[in-house]
């Protein structure tokens, strides 16, 4: 197999990586570098963001995240479970929406303060 | 069976509205967009020419005049921004300097004042001028005018007297029943002993449902640069080159609200529903534009536009009844210098024309002017303040760059002209004109028409049929 | 009238991060003014993750950065008002808001800080030629559109811009259920960050057309097509090398411009960054009135736009006690070649700390290029960079010590290895 070379991700520096058959990541900066590198070519994972329906809050929606990265081939089964949520104020930054979407074993959580409005 | 059945709002289909809202008629108006002054009057330049450039003797040296001396009075009187800025005519080489002395014996023929002046007198009027300047003629009655509010207002004055506003509606076929006319839109059927024809690029398709015209419409393009408030100064009157065949040629001008407007081009073409804008048009229009004015900033551009002017086969204003009948009246080819001209046709086409075959009995209770709209941004302080108390929506700001406050947005929409789409608060209050053209405020614009008219934002136009904003909402599953 | 001794224009990331800052120095009268609902600025609507990494050391997403300085703000207790416009700024610091409760309201403050981020490059100061129909807007609208109102903005997407706001459209869309059809840039290189193209784009398998720009939108009253084409050197688009995508959305990412008219009615000298020409204290050309975050220079990174305007606060702080010296502008900081813009644009040696700090863009691309520093037209430092690119902005500290002189300008260039 021959090498992969890839992006990091995981923060705006963007290393170019390059991972080998044995799993030896070069290109890093950091060590989360080397992780990732590991990580992106045997489970490629993401963190999703998205919205979610809320009522009786001063706005529509609600901002969520998953609270841990999700395998990238799962990012639409977990959209779906996101889809279907609705909340009602008021909610706190880390509140569970779900506790394991699309069966990832990760939560999705709010990611914004919003109060009750009467 | 209406007296009187105007088809097209634009600025004449609403002057004569309004001219005949004095009288007691039932009057109808017909108009196929969603706004009134929807097509060729709001994207021209905006400019209440003094009439020293038609040709003496013709309908449109007539009108132009007329409507010129009216504007001052009539733009107080529908609440119009107006400033008698005056225009300058300007020669750039010798070979011009001859045609000035043209200019100015047609405008004392046309009974216009003008004056010659020489390069020094120029330069002095305006600084930034091209320094190869070889004298102009100076009009001191030309002036600027708001293009939106002068037509929309009109129309508001008009239904506030009791005409009758339809938008939306498209005239499909006009046909004669005995003594009266036979309206068919869109919509529904209308009846109706005068029938106006004031329906611009589309006025010979009209004409030509009553009876064959030899008259044809030509849509002609002019394209435009929009440039930002900054610095005044960059001219202080309007600025035209000498005029040629294709009509009065590339100007430099502030606008009633502080921009810039550079252009128009003049292009003949095919489609009349055809408003792209293309680079090399508006290549040349800059070129054209900088041998007036050297250093336009067009680094403050916030837009470009183009529109279409209604130019008549017979190179004069059409305003006359048909061949056959006397109470159909055709009022097509008002193309430049039609918005100035067109409340001096607005009262020609009532008093003459629709006067010469229905009584024309004056209204006990008519006003003609509209209740003020109300700017607070151009009031003092205390008075601003007074203003806020009373209602608290004229201290929110929605739109940032153009400081259009929510009291504005909503007077608008209250008012007997209905603000249907984005673009007729945006023509009507300035929202969304300005550098970010929208970029904060359409957003809260569109959510304030659907909660207006009880619609979904889906529902919510930009202008013409089918140009809704948004597409879709999200989260569907979540309901 | 009223009086305050520090107002703050705008209450998002600069803004908060101003107040704290100069809170923290001792001043205790501020008010903020911001015109929206809330606290946070764009951060607000910026709800993708990516946020914080150097500020707190965790990854977090645009609302939960800005909750960590609504907090530091609440626990000050540092007052601020919502829904508040400031009309206008005068030279002598008085500031006119306005809101529906209060009204319209003149304060005289001893300073200001100016926090009142950008604005988008948009459809109308490109001038893209073809039709005006609906469905073209901007990213952050649309990203308005989607994240505070729940509107889709269309189905099928064409994405002009490859700098950041657009990639994260880009993903957002289509997590949301559009078909995101491409994204043309007109450089020969990205604008944004890699790990955007990433995960908006490779991810989701979305072709980048470098070195091409849109050349005709058609569509009546919608969008129904957009031509793209790629360009020659000069930015030309090259005939015949037309493609067409039967998009009904046209999003633009095309670059953001400082909101700056405050400070630009007064005349205030601007930089080439477009916002207001300061000093290493962020002091404008009017003393007591600062100017920090996206309304100073544009930013990439929300953890800068915060360090930057802490500083600023820090910098009002010390003017309100009497210890920022009047200006003495003794040194001019000029951008040379390649070198978009640089911030600060002046420096007064006596008055700087020890080290000389610089921000700047290049305006392409590099490798193996050196950022000269000269200083009245001796060479003082020389930096090698393997890789330097638009699209992150260069901060660079120098020891004050490294002048001779606390008179002259300061040029800053990019120059090729072998120079």
């Amino acid at each position: 197999m021959a090498d992969t070379n890839l992006i990091c991700i995981n923060c705006p520096r963007g290393c170019h990586l390059t991972v080998d058959e044995h799993l030896n990541v070069t290109g890093n900066f950091c060590p989360r570098g080397a992780v990732y590198g590991k990580q992106e070519v045997t489970n490629p994972t993401r963190v999703v963001t998205s919205t979610v329906r809320i009522d009786q809050a001063e706005l529509a929606l609600c901002p969520v995240k998953t609270a841990q990265p999700i395998p990238k081939k799962k990012i639409f089964e977990v959209m779906a479970s996101i889809n279907e949520v609705h909340l009602t104020a008021p909610v706190h930054i880390g509140d569970v929406v779900i506790g394991d979407a699309a069966a990832t074993g990760v939560a999705v959580v709010v990611t914004r303060n919003m109060e009750k409005i009467s | 069976m209406e007296d009187v059945l105007i088809i097209g709002a634009g600025a004449v289909g609403c002057f004569i509205a309004r001219s005949l809202s004095r009288y007691e008629l039932s009057v109808l108006v017909l108009e196929k967009e969603n706004d009134v002054g929807d097509v060729t009057s709001m994207a021209n330049s905006a400019i209440a020419h003094s009439g020293y450039d038609p040709e003496p003797g013709t309908k449109k040296a007539k009108f132009n005049v007329l409507g010129n001396k009216m504007m001052p009075l009539l733009c107080q009187e529908l609440d119009v921004s107006f400033g008698k800025v005056g225009t300058l005519t300007v020669a750039v080489d010798d070979d011009q300097v001859p045609l000035l002395a043209d200019l100015l014996a047609r405008a004392q023929l046309n009974g216009v004042e003008a004056k010659l002046l020489g390069p020094a007198e120029v330069k002095a009027l305006e600084p930034n001028i091209n320094p190869a300047v070889k004298g102009a003629l100076l009009c001191p009655t030309g002036g600027i005018v708001n293009p939106f509010t002068l037509t929309a207002h009109a129309m508001e004055n008009a239904c506030d007297n009791g005409v009758k506003l339809h938008l939306s509606e498209t005239v499909l076929a006009v046909s004669r029943l005995y003594d009266h006319y036979v309206v068919k839109t869109d919509k529904d059927t209308y009846e109706a002993k005068v029938v106006v024809n004031a329906a611009g690029l589309h006025a010979d398709e009209i004409a030509a449902m009553i009876e064959p015209v030899s008259w044809k419409i030509l849509p002609r393009k002019g394209e435009y640069y929009v440039l930002n408030h900054y610095a005044p100064g960059l001219v202080n009157h309007v600025l035209f080159p000498l005029p040629s065949a294709k009509g009065k040629g590339v100007l430099v001008t502030m606008t009633t609200s502080g921009n810039y407007l550079v252009g128009p081009s003049s292009e003949v073409i095919d489609d009349k529903e055809d408003l792209a804008t293309d680079t090399p048009t508006l290549a040349s229009v800059r070129a054209q534009a900088q041998s007036l004015v050297p250093n336009i900033p067009f680094g403050e551009q916030i837009r470009v536009f183009s529109g279409l002017r209604a130019t008549p086969s017979t190179h004069d204003f059409i305003i006359e009844a048909s061949q056959k009948y006397p109470d159909f009246i055709n009022v097509a080819g008002i193309e430049s210098p039609g918005l100035v001209s067109s409340p001096a046709i607005g009262e020609y086409v009532a008093k003459d024309l629709v006067g010469a075959v229905l009584p024309l009995k004056e209204k006990a209770a008519y006003t003609k002017t509209i209740k003020k709209y109300v700017c607070p941004l151009s009031l003092h302080r205390d008075e601003r303040n007074a203003l806020i108390q009373a209602n608290p929506d004229y201290g929110e700001m929605v739109c940032d760059c153009e400081k259009v406050t929510l009291g504005e947005i909503k007077d608008a929409l209250s008012r007997s002209v209905p603000c249907l789409t984005v673009k007729a608060l945006k023509k009507r209050t300035r929202v969304g004109f300005g550098k970010c053209q929208g970029g904060f405020c359409q957003p809260k614009v569109v959510r304030l028409l659907a909660d207006y008219y009880h619609i979904s934002p889906l529902e919510v136009l930009y202008d013409k049929s089918g140009s809704a904003i948004i597409l879709d909402e999200i989260k569907k599953e979540a309901k | 009238m009223e009086t305050k001794d520090l107002l703050i224009i705008g209450g998002g990331s600069a803004g908060m991060a101003a107040a704290v800052g100069a809170y923290d120095r001792g001043v205790k009268d501020i008010l903020i003014l911001e015109k929206g609902p809330f606290l946070g600025g764009i951060l607000n609507q910026c709800i993708h993750n990516g946020f914080g990494l150097t500020e707190f050391k965790e990854e977090l997403t645009g609302p939960e950065f800005a909750q960590r300085f609504i907090t530091q703000v609440r626990d000050r207790k540092i007052p601020y008002k919502l829904d508040t416009y400031v009309t206008s700024i005068s030279k002598e610091k008085v500031v006119t808001y306005m809101n529906g409760v209060d009204g319209v309201v003149e304060v005289q403050a001893k300073a200001i800080i100016m926090a009142a981020g950008c604005y988008e490059r948009n459809a109308g100061a490109i001038g893209i030629p073809g039709d005006r129909p609906a469905g073209i807007l901007t990213a952050g609208q649309a990203q308005l559109f989607l994240n505070e109102y729940g509107c889709l903005v269309g189905h099928r997407v064409f994405i002009l811009g490859s700098g950041d706001i657009g990639l994260i459209m880009a993903r957002r869309l289509t997590l949301e259920g559009a078909k995101v059809l491409g994204v043309a840039e007109i450089c020969p290189w990205s604008n944004g960050l890699n790990r955007n193209m990433v995960q908006c784009l490779y991810d989701y398998d979305i072709p980048l057309f470098l070195s091409h720009t849109v050349t005709k939108v058609i569509g009546k009253a919608r969008l129904e097509k957009v031509i793209i084409a790629m360009v020659d050197e000069k930015k030309n688009p090259i005939p015949g090398t037309e493609r067409e995508f039967e998009a009904d959305t046209l999003i633009l990412s095309v670059g953001l411009v400082p909101n700056n008219d405050l400070l630009d009615k007064l005349g205030i000298p601007t930089s080439r960054s477009r916002g207001a020409l300061v000093n290493e204290h962020y002091e404008t050309s009017v003393e007591g009135i600062f100017s920090c975050g996206n309304v100073l220079h544009v930013h990439d990174l929300v953890d800068n736009v915060v360090e930057e305007a802490r500083e600023a606060g820090e910098a009002a702080a010390l003017y309100l006690k009497g210890q920022l010296p009047a200006h003495k502008e003794s040194i001019t900081i000029v951008p040379g070649n390649g070198i978009g813009y640089v911030v600060p644009g002046k420096i007064d040696l006596a008055d700087s700390g020890d080290d000389l700090v610089f921000k700047f863009r290049v305006r392409q691309p590099s490798r193996s290029v050196f950022i000269l520093y000269e200083f009245n037209g001796v060479i003082i430092k020389r930096i090698f960079k393997p890789v330097i690119i638009p699209s992150e902005m260069e901060i660079e500290k120098l020891p004050k010590n490294i002048l001779n002189s606390n008179q002259g300008t300061i040029t800053i260039s990019l120059v090729d290895k072998e120079t």
